[in-house]
């Protein structure tokens, strides 16, 4: 009895049971293979439907239009493609969040990794990520209802739809993007840097500022860039609070329009499918990818770096 | 005599100089160390005073429309009879559809690229794939759904077309932290269970996928909730409708009792609901939007907290 259930489970080399497991386990890794593989098709499938519905475009408008055309009308009668004043509302919206956003996240990660007891830290880093947990729509109704007429108190000349309080509210909302990586990386410079400079007798604060930030300098960078990418790339915030206008302004407490805001108002109509206005939501996506995707490798090459470093 | 005398004397003044430079130095740096850490705290206080705001604003607005009602009724031009019923199915019916999509294709993604992937180019141009997707804006996967799977393929605005966009949206959050948890588990573990003489895939069952159970789940539910919040594909693949009737039960007393229609029908979530409320002038339906938000809100933080508490415990039981 013993010696059959042996010879079960240690069947002969070239058994039926052999065979079965060898090929039940190349069944098993092929699809394995096809999910991790997958993922490529995702990206050829992006490119591929952003490329193929922009090229009708540039057949009737001209790229040279396209990039240096101060007006962007795509809806009129008389339809004008020229991108920059939606770049012009991106840029804006995302600067006004990095400004928010560097300063309080790189502030919050030094003092996280730096003055902050371990046990405090553990409980008090998962709430400050909720922040990017909420959801941006959420985040759309507070800049529009909430930010909005509490900048209207303090600025009388604000427009109840303007870039200052999207780009404010899209800044709390990156806030854990930049101080938990930057944390991370302040957490992997080696104690004895620390216990160096204290040595010498720098105190905690110039430690903080003269060893642990140029020591992590290449992970808060790439933690910001990762913030840019995720900023430029926010929709909801700026298609409820910004306004929708595509002007080229500078004046964050008027109306504008970022690419991704533009998306969201021509998908609410219905173009038909191969128009002009239909293809140009496509050309202004491409235009979007193209900006976060140079964003997505400057950051793998500084984290590349990092780790060549070490 | 008295040169040596002048000499020494320059030479304590020098000294007490530079002690009493010292003094103001350490004095500024000691009051720079206490500015920065009020600065640090007040930081931090700030940073969850606006969650709290947040929180406030939307429960102060909203939570007397949250009753009974306001879940069974359907979105409606009255802005006080109007309900969530059919965005919050709508919402459950499509992350059914996305989990289904994104947790067997990242966890044989993530499993793969672990106990697998042998160092080639390939491997590499995954890994750098997936780094990349996580990284691109959302409203590009709406774009990709409406241009491959609406046009293309032909599924419409659908249930299905909606599941399958925010599946593919999550899929770098799933494979990542599946990844994270299978990376922990030691080697040993797994040499232990090929010495006893199982195959590679008997280990992955029966070692490798319970052990990094709570990581991969943690993983999930996190991505889940990125899901049900998501709007700005789903606006993209042409889901802002007024849409007041259900999906077509999947369950039926006739032959063949189960069927998938409702993968086919049109579709309105939380997230869209709560954005067609706010596009609109009135305040009342700013209040149902108020009320759909803290919905909304509570479902993601909440599932937020359980992902921490899992990671937590499993990070206390786990000893190896």
């Amino acid at each position: 009895m013993s010696q059959k259930i042996v010879l079960t489970h240690f069947s002969a080399p070239g058994s039926r049971a052999r065979r079965w497991r060898w090929f039940r386990e190349k069944f098993v890794e092929f699809i394995l293979f096809s999910a991790a593989a997958s993922s490529v098709l995702v990206t050829a499938g992006i490119v591929w439907t952003l490329i193929s519905e922009s090229i009708p475009f540039f057949k009737n408008v001209s790229l040279w239009d396209f990039i240096t055309g101060t007006e962007w009308t795509p809806t009129f009668e008389n339809a004008k493609f020229g991108i920059l004043p939606l770049l012009g509302g991106t840029f804006l919206s995302t600067f006004i969040g990095l400004i928010v956003a560097i300063p309080l996240g790189t502030i919050a990660a030094a003092y996280l990794s730096e003055y902050m007891k371990p046990q405090v830290r553990e409980i008090v880093k998962p709430i400050l990520e909720l922040l990017a947990a909420v959801p941006t729509v959420v985040y759309g109704y507070f800049a529009l209802l909430f930010v909005t007429p509490l900048l209207q108190q303090l600025f009388p000349q604000i427009q109840g739809f303007n870039i200052l309080a999207a780009g404010l509210v899209i800044g709390f909302m990156i806030i854990p993007y930049v101080s938990s990586l930057s944390e991370d990386a302040m957490r992997a410079v080696p104690n004895h840097f620390r216990e160096a400079s204290l040595a010498l007798g720098a105190s905690q604060f110039q430690t903080t500022i003269r060893v642990v930030i140029p020591g992590a300098f290449s992970g808060i960078s790439s933690a910001y860039v990762l913030a840019i990418s995720r900023a430029l790339g926010e929709t909801m915030v700026v298609a409820i609070a910004g306004g929708n206008q595509p002007q080229l302004t500078m004046d964050p407490t008027q109306p504008a329009a970022t690419i991704t805001a533009f998306i969201v108002q021509i998908s609410q109509g219905d173009l038909p499918h191969g128009s002009i206005g239909y293809q140009s939501i496509y050309v202004a996506g491409l235009t979007l990818f193209v900006i976060t995707f140079s964003f997505n490798v400057l950051g793998l090459w500084i984290r590349k770096r990092i780790q060549e470093k070490e | 005599m008295e040169v040596l005398l002048t000499a020494k004397q320059n030479q304590d003044s020098a000294n007490k100089d530079l002690v009493t430079v010292d003094l103001v130095q350490l004095k500024k740096r000691q009051l720079m160390n206490q500015v920065f850490s009020v600065l640090g705290l007040l930081t931090l206080l700030f940073s969850i005073l606006v969650l709290l705001a947040l929180i406030w604003d939307l429960a102060s607005t909203g939570a007397p429309r949250i009753t009974k009602e306001f879940f069974m009724q359907f979105p409606s031009r009255i802005p006080g009879k109007a309900g969530i019923l059919s965005a919050w199915v709508g919402s459950f019916c499509v992350m059914i559809v996305t989990a289904l999509c994104a947790i067997p294709l990242g966890i044989g993604a993530g499993v793969y690229l672990e106990e697998y992937a042998r160092k080639n180019w390939f491997t590499h141009l995954i890994e750098l794939n997936i780094i990349n997707l996580a990284g691109v804006p959302s409203i590009i996967f709406g774009l990709m759904s409406l241009g491959f799977f609406v046009q293309k393929l032909n599924f419409g605005q659908s249930l299905l077309t909606a599941g399958l966009t925010l599946g593919l949206m999550v899929l770098p959050i799933v494979i990542v932290t599946a990844r994270e948890a299978i990376r922990s588990i030691p080697n040993s573990i797994r040499e232990a269970s090929f010495a006893l003489g199982a195959s590679r895939w008997q280990t992955i069952k029966h070692h490798v996928l319970p052990y990094s159970s709570g990581g991969i789940l943690t993983g999930v539910i996190i991505s889940l909730s990125r899901a049900i919040g998501e709007t700005a594909p789903l606006i993209t693949i042409g889901a802002v409708t007024f849409i007041a009737f259900l999906p077509t039960s999947p369950v039926s007393v006739v032959w063949p009792f189960i069927n998938f229609q409702w993968l086919k029908d049109p579709f309105t979530v939380m997230p869209i609901q709560m954005f067609n409320w706010i596009s609109k002038p009135e305040s009342e339906f700013h209040v149902n939007a108020a009320a759909t938000g803290i919905v909304l809100l509570g479902m993601t933080l909440l599932m937020n907290i359980v992902a921490i508490f899992i990671r937590y415990r499993f990070r206390a039981k786990m000893k190896w």
